[in-house]
This record gives C-alpha cells, sequence and structure tokens, in this order.
C-alpha cells in the first residue's frame, strides 16, 4: 500500500529537484538501407525512419502526462553512417546528414546521432569520407550529432585517426564560428564507444543491436545533492549508501518509462544508462553533489576521491533497480552543462588538467570544455590521445568533447544556450607535441585487453 | 489500475467540489482522500480507481491540470506505477 510520505517524495523530487528522465532514444538499424546509389539510400533511411520513429514523441508526451515526470529529450540513434557511405565511395556523405536531418525535422526529435565512424584499428572504406565530411555536416543541419570512434582496449588507439580529429574538430568550430562554434559541440571522439549509448552527442546504434530498441537514459543529481543536504552529519560510508537508495528510485522511474515506451511502440527494451546528467539549471548539478559532501568548490583536492564514490554507488544503487543496464553509466562532468562546474572553473577552482583526473574515475570524459579558439590542432589531438589512453587502459569509456572558441582567449565565454549551456574559454597547455602527433601509427592495445 | 491525484493551493470554496465532479465526469471512482489545511494551504492527496475512465489516461490528467488553473491551485494526476516501482521492489 502507497503511504503519504512516498507519494510527497516522488513528487518534491520531480517537481523540486528536477528528476527527470533525460532522454527516450530509438536506436534504428540502417543496414537495410544500404545502396550504391546515395539517392536511394538516403530515400530509404528517411523512410524508415519516420515508419519507426514516427510515434515516439507523441508516445513520450503520453507517459510524460500519465506518470508525471518530464522527459526532456527524444532522440534517435542510427547505425554509423560510415557503414553506409562505404557504398557509395564517389558521393559526399553530407547527403546522409541532410537526410537525417530532414526525418529528425519530420518526427520531432530533439537530436539524431549517428553520423559516425569506428575506426579504432583503422579506416575501411567510408571511414575517411565521412570524417573528413563532418565539419560540413555539422555546420549544415541542426539536430544531426557526429561520433568517432578512435581506440579501445581490444585494439589500442589509431593515432592517424587522432591526428585527423584534433583537425574536424578545429575545421567544425571555425565553420560554425558565426553560431558560438556550435558544431563542435555536437562531436564527441570516443575511446571504448558504447552502442546502445542514448546520450548526445555519443549516440549511435551499434552493428551488434537489434532492428530496432528503446533505450533510456535517468538523471536526477538534483535528487542526490537534496538527499545529502538533508543529511549532514553522515560519515563518507553512509554517504555511499544514501546515494545508492537516491539512485535505486532514479533508476526505477527510469526502467518503468522505459517499459512503458516499449510497450506502447511495440519496440524491444535495450536498456537503461545510469547516469547523472546534469543541466546549467540551478539544483541540478553533479559538481554541487561534491562540494556538498564537503569541498568548497568542485576541484578542490579530493574531487576525484568524492567523484569515485559518486560514480560507483551510483551504479551500484542502479544496477539493482534495472532489468539491463547500459550505455555510458555514472557521473557525467561536462563543464558548460553543469552549474557548479561553470562556476568552479570561472573562480579557477577546475582546470582540465583536474578534469582529465576525474575522467579516469567517472562516466566519461573531457565533456564540454572551451578551449582558446588559436589551439593548434595537434595539440588538440594530444588531448583526445592522453583520454583515450585513460580509457583504453582502464577498460572503460572516455570521450573528448572540446569546443575551440574562435576568435575568443581564456577567460571570455561562450554560451550555446539551451542544455547545452555557457562556460568560460579554459587555458590549455601550450607546450608542443606536435612530434608525437605528426609520427602516427597504432598505440598496441594494451596488456589488460588480452583476457582469453 | 489506480492514480494519485495531489492538489496543493491556497484555500477556497469548492476544491473538493471542482476535483471530484472531474472524477465523476469521466467515470474515475475515488478510493481513498487524505486531506489537511496548513494554515491556510490546502493539501490533498486523493487515490482513485481509474479502471473505468472513460477518456485516455493523458488526457484526464491534462484536464485536471486545467481545472487546477482555473481555480489557481496546483493538481497534479500521476499513474500508480511511479510510486510502485519508485518505493517498492
Amino acid at each position: 500500500m502507497l503511504n503519504t510520505g512516498d507519494i510527497l517524495e516522488t513528487i518534491k523530487m520531480i517537481q523540486d529537484e528536477n528528476l527527470d528522465i533525460r532522454t527516450v532514444t530509438m536506436g534504428i538499424s540502417l543496414l537495410e538501407c544500404i545502396d550504391s546509389d546515395i539517392d536511394k539510400a538516403c530515400s530509404k533511411i528517411y523512410d524508415k525512419i519516420v515508419r519507426l520513429a514516427g510515434n515516439l514523441v507523441n508516445v513520450c508526451n503520453d507517459i510524460e502526462k500519465e506518470l508525471g515526470i518530464p522527459i526532456i529529450n527524444k532522440r534517435i540513434s542510427v547505425t554509423p553512417i560510415a557503414m553506409l557511405a562505404a557504398a557509395c565511395p564517389n558521393d559526399n556523405p553530407v547527403k546522409f546528414a541532410l537526410v537525417l536531418e530532414k526525418a529528425a525535422n519530420a518526427v520531432g526529435v530533439n537530436f539524431i546521432g549517428g553520423y559516425s565512424a569506428l575506426v579504432q584499428k583503422g579506416f575501411s572504406a567510408g571511414d575517411e569520407a565521412l570524417i573528413n565530411s563532418i565539419p560540413e555536416a555539422l555546420s549544415l543541419t541542426e539536430h544531426v550529432c557526429s561520433s568517432v570512434n578512435i581506440g579501445s582496449t581490444k585494439a589500442g588507439i589509431n593515432m592517424d585517426a587522432v591526428a585527423k580529429m584534433g583537425q574536424v574538430i578545429k575545421k567544425t568550430a571555425e565553420l560554425t564560428a558565426d553560431k558560438n562554434c556550435i558544431g563542435a559541440a555536437k562531436l564527441v571522439v570516443f575511446c571504448n564507444a558504447p552502442e546502445d549509448n542514448p546520450f548526445m552527442a555519443g549516440a549511435f546504434h551499434g552493428p551488434g543491436e537489434p532492428d530496432c530498441v528503446i533505450n533510456v537514459g535517468v538523471s536526477g543529481p538534483g535528487v542526490v545533492r537534496a538527499a545529502l543536504a538533508s543529511s549532514k552529519d553522515l560519515n563518507i560510508s553512509e554517504v555511499a549508501e544514501l546515494i545508492k537508495r537516491t539512485a535505486f528510485k532514479i533508476t526505477r522511474v527510469g526502467q518503468l518509462v522505459a517499459k512503458k515506451a516499449s510497450e506502447m511502440l511495440s519496440v524491444p527494451f535495450g536498456i537503461v544508462d545510469l547516469s547523472l546528467a546534469p543541466t546549467p539549471a540551478v539544483g541540478d548539478s553533479v559538481a554541487h553533489i561534491l562540494e556538498e559532501m564537503g569541498l568548497e568548490s568542485c576541484g578542490a583536492c579530493g574531487t576525484t576521491a568524492a567523484l569515485a564514490l559518486l560514480n560507483d554507488a551510483v551504479k551500484k544503487g542502479g544496477t539493482m533497480a534495472s532489468s539491463h543496464v547500459g550505455g555510458l553509466s555514472g557521473a557525467f562532468i561536462p563543464v558548460t552543462e553543469d552549474a557548479g562546474m561553470i562556476a568552479a572553473a570561472r573562480c579557477g577552482a577546475l582546470s582540465i588538467e583536474k578534469l582529465e583526473a576525474m575522467t579516469a574515475v567517472c562516466s566519461v570524459g573531457l565533456d564540454m570544455i572551451n578551449i582558446p579558439g588559436d589551439t593548434p590542432w595537434e595539440t588538440i589531438s594530444g588531448i583526445i590521445a592522453d583520454e583515450a589512453a585513460i580509457g583504453m587502459v582502464n577498460s572503460k569509456t572516455t570521450a573528448v568533447r572540446v569546443i575551440p572558441a574562435i576568435g575568443k582567449k581564456v577567460g571570455e565565454e561562450l554560451s550555446f544556450g539551451g542544455l547545452l549551456g555557457a562556460g568560460p574559454v579554459m587555458p590549455v597547455n601550450n607546450f608542443s607535441n606536435k612530434n608525437f602527433i605528426l609520427r602516427g601509427g597504432r598505440i598496441p592495445a594494451p596488456l589488460q585487453s588480452l583476457k582469453n | 489500475m489506480r492514480a494519485v491525484i495531489t492538489v496543493v493551493g491556497k484555500d477556497c470554496v469548492g476544491i473538493l467540489a471542482e476535483i471530484s465532479q472531474a472524477c465523476k465526469r469521466y467515470n474515475i471512482n475515488i478510493v481513498e482522500v487524505s486531506q489537511t489545511v496548513l494554515q491556510d494551504m490546502f493539501c490533498m492527496i486523493m487515490m482513485c480507481d481509474i479502471s473505468t475512465i472513460s477518456i485516455k489516461f493523458s488526457d484526464f490528467s491534462e484536464q485536471m491540470s486545467l481545472v487546477g488553473k482555473k481555480m489557481n491551485i496546483s493538481v497534479h494526476v500521476m499513474h500508480e506505477d511511479i510510486f510502485n516501482s519508485m518505493h517498492r521492489i
């Protein structure tokens, strides 16, 4: 039997503490749309997306009203487009981006991800053409997101791709300089990219996935912070327990929404991604959870330990609450999307080096960081290589989503608006790594990969 | 199938009447009501049986928030599933 306390707790979480479902993402396989005639392929892509996802937004709106919980984003992820581009080597892959944009507009989703290539071991047909077309594709579209996997624990790190992505990120920012360099905010470089991630910009529908699937990403940093705020005298073991209990409740809602969406759309349920995803809204910050644990500002000594505890407790609590867990699953630390991180970066408490250390113990990587517009592309490649190395050696997903703020210097602000937020341009180590990056080749897979 | 209706707002004449009339209009049976007035704030939690509801549940939820708006109070309708999922294993 339900009691009043439980009912009021749930309502308080939703109304006062920003509990929401961050995203319902429909994964759609486009393998059957491969065609050597790019126009035919594009028309098959459009038809398939509209057929399967035509009702996605309406169903999510209905669930929102039924359960009384906001579903912030409705998204689509598709098969990495490089696989389709491989069949039409003489055509410009940007056509695929344009058709994805058209389909996204037709079904009314917030983002469509999958303008992607998986090149951890090397480039196959279609990969290079797609990667070269990313700056143009992201500058011509609004809803399309792109990702490239350049390394994995099993394959090592493709340093040729690392070098290329430094250039691609810079060029993408340059081409969208008049729109606050937003193109680079829709592009992420991965090591160990998950195939079922519902979060953008890195969502794509892996080749091992079913034809169509529903993945759900939960949120709720505000709920965790509020729970900690009301229990100030707990020791660290008790803090971990409290976060576990809270994460369990948050994830149960994600599981329920996933189940309902899957039934209503007649599409199999894939995974719940147990992530704490912040937004720039006050009270929805991962950094504030760390500060609630006793840090003056996120970035202070002890931040990595606090984040490790948070990340682990979220996973332990969430795992039991869902039948299938996947995606990125952990705490996100995107700088411009998190009010506490923005404040810490502005006051100088948080540096890129500290963020890099934090990525070793949390969900993803260097995320939504504004860097000076004159940062050489080799330096961006160096940032990618460092981050990928952390992921490769620790058998975890890491990623880089940095935004070169064209025409801006350290301390100036870059604002994207909406969930992408705003933040200061952060300083980057300026010593040259040019000769290292220009060597090319592949970092061999580490010993950790030899598990058989 | 049950739903929880929560009503919070400044107390005035007819809150209970408006809410229960809306329930009757859509063939919803009120099973249990818990209600208090703290100073002049009206707080009510209503458990309803929605198995015989005559419209789509999401439309009912929308209708109830309109009723709330009209009376300047906040009315939320939520399916009991969300509470059961969150608080029961």
